[in-house]
């Protein structure tokens, strides 16, 4: 399987169209999709109060250690994790084994409810992400970052550290 | 490894500050947060202990701009040095694209330095990574105190086939942070294109 994650725009919109799905039956406030090395996919709903970069890099240290935690008892893994706050609550599961969907939700929703629909999607997801890791074993798809842009970064890398 | 997204034409790569501990990892990482333009960097988060020794990680989100249309972006974490914090460690390389091993120059930190080079690729090991593939730079931090090891000293042991570029820090007065930083990620995006 590769380690890094290309996504192209016929399997991105088709991952947002999921998201977006489960972010109306659910009546979550904000749902991101997130990859275990801790760098935010996408994600749909309200993220104007949503510091979306932080979040993700803690939610997939958060889900490393739980991990952790699983093996140290026998467990494989714990495929679902849930914080509860006083207003927000948090519900996070993993995908296919490499991605991380997280789910905050407040009163207007239940976690019954939100369990129940996120396990729907989560099925949808993997059938994607499943297609997307084949397509990346065989390298397919477009190729845009050429030699032409190791050019261009190295002239942004001299523009932004000043050296 | 780099997220690269086609469609919202992002690129984001994670670069991780490994050594031992108490070697100036955070140190660096709090340096470049100081002197960046707040329009390009995130919020710095430490994981660390009340005693201020970093327990889970640091990160700091920088971006690099718009390239060629790709809205390109480096994370930048730090492993936790101390020797018992080994899950931690390994967790945080976990997609690893680029490596800053800063090692300590005081001579009594000698051995530390060998010990966490050779942890760090025990960890990549464990994801089937080695340093053929991921980029490493070297930084040779502390080299403003009195007792320390010559350059060649620690080149010998860390770096004897002279394969990574390396340089000398200071990283409390930001000697050597940003050109340690500029060579990992053009290694980096070298390796995306």
């Amino acid at each position: 399987m590769p380690e890094g994650i290309s996504l192209f725009e016929e399997d991105f919109w088709a991952i947002n169209d999921e998201l977006n799905r489960l972010l109306q039956g659910t009546n979550a406030r904000t749902i991101l999709l997130i990859d275990k090395a801790g760098q935010l996919i996408t994600s749909s709903g309200d993220t104007t109060s949503l510091d979306t970069s932080s979040f993700a890099t803690l939610s997939a240290a958060d889900f490393a250690a739980t991990s952790q935690l699983a093996s140290l008892i026998g467990e494989k893994e714990f495929s679902t994790l849930f914080h509860q706050g006083e207003k927000e609550n948090l519900y996070v599961c993993l995908i296919a084994d490499r991605v991380i969907l997280a789910v905050i939700f407040d009163q207007r929703t239940t976690l019954g409810l939100v369990r129940v629909k996120t396990k729907n999607t989560a099925a949808e997801l993997e059938k994607i992400f499943s297609d997307i890791f084949s397509k990346l074993e065989k390298e397919t798809g477009p190729r845009e970052i050429s030699s032409d842009f190791t050019k261009a970064a190295e002239e942004e890398l001299d523009k932004l550290f000043g050296l | 490894m780099a997220l690269i997204n086609y469609a919202s034409r992002e690129i984001n790569a994670k670069i991780v500050y490994y050594g031992p501990g108490l070697g100036g990892k955070t140190t660096n990482i709090k340096y470049i947060y100081t002197k960046l333009n707040p329009a390009i960097k995130g919020k710095l988060i430490s994981l660390a202990t009340e005693l201020d020794r970093t327990l889970f990680f640091d990160f700091l989100p920088v971006d690099l701009g718009t390239i060629r249309g790709f809205k390109t972006r480096f994370h930048l974490y730090t492993v936790p040095g101390q020797v018992f914090y080994n899950a931690s460690r390994k967790l945080i390389l976990k997609g690893v694209d680029g490596i800053i091993f800063v090692a300590d120059s005081q001579i009594e930190r000698f051995d530390e330095n060998i010990e966490s080079l050779e942890n760090m690729q025990d960890n990549l090991k464990a994801y089937n990574l080695s340093l053929d593939k991921i980029p490493l730079v070297i930084q040779y931090n502390k080299r403003d105190l009195p007792n320390i090891t010559s350059v060649e000293e620690l080149q010998k042991v860390l770096n004897p086939q002279n394969k990574y570029q390396y340089f000398e820090g200071v990283a409390t007065q930001g000697i050597g942070v940003f050109e340690t930083l500029k060579e990992v990620c053009r290694h980096v995006l070298k390796a995306l294109a």
